[in-house]
């Protein structure tokens, strides 16, 4: 994902070598994501389903009229 | 001697033979407080050694604060990949590793590698077009265990 959109940066990232960072996120099983310090995906996802899930809140906020999520 | 069997550099070297375009490797080091330094350069040496597009370079994270800062790496061991875009100059890929990639996540890191070397991605058009829409900087962090 981070190589197909300028806008983006992954970091995997070894739990066990950097407890401060697991505590900080609470991760208690991994896979653990992290996006934006906001979303935490649990596990193991279908593709379409993690890029909507860790996605969602950062596409484009200006096409056209807002658009209103419900 | 090599962490790696002769049968697995032999396969790793085949893969490596599908690339198309260089990869280097910053590898982001300390000399004190990092117990998995040392093993992150064993693993990381083995592989310019199984293709002439990868190149591996050290960087000192507490006297090349100036190269941390740029790819927002604070701690080590770190890597980020390095490509190079169309015009053959060199690109940032976006993708880093903190901690020693041993395990699975040599696995990933030799994905990641290919990846940026030019392998087509296992996007699907859903996923580019989401991608295609994010306008904002986003960092997502993968937590993962060794095992």
């Amino acid at each position: 994902m981070a190589f197909a959109s300028p806008n983006i940066t992954a970091f995997a990232v070894e739990a066990t070598e950097f407890p401060d960072l697991a505590r900080r996120y609470q991760i208690t099983g991994v896979p653990k994501t992290i996006v934006n310090e906001e979303i935490e995906i649990l596990g193991a996802l279908p593709q379409d389903a993690f890029v909507e899930q860790a996605l969602a809140q950062f596409v484009e906020r200006h096409r056209g009229t807002e658009t209103q999520r419900h | 001697m090599s962490l790696l069997s002769p049968g697995d550099q032999q396969k790793l070297r085949e893969t490596f033979a599908e690339m198309i375009r260089p990869v280097r490797l910053l590898f982001f080091t300390q000399t004190f407080d990092c117990e998995t330094c040392a093993t992150t350069r064993q693993i990381l040496d083995e592989l310019p050694a199984l293709s002439d597009r990868i190149a591996i370079e050290e960087v000192n994270l507490v006297l090349e604060r100036d190269k941390a800062q740029k790819y927002g790496v604070d701690r080590a061991p770190a890597v980020v990949l390095l490509g190079q875009n169309d015009g053959g100059a060199e690109a940032d890929s976006r993708i880093r590793f903190l901690g020693a990639p041993s395990g699975y996540e040599f696995i990933s890191l030799v994905q990641a590698v290919l990846l940026v070397g030019g392998r087509s991605s296992e996007l699907t058009d859903a996923s580019r077009a989401r991608l295609a829409e994010v306008d904002r900087p986003v960092t997502m962090q993968v937590f993962t265990t060794p095992t």
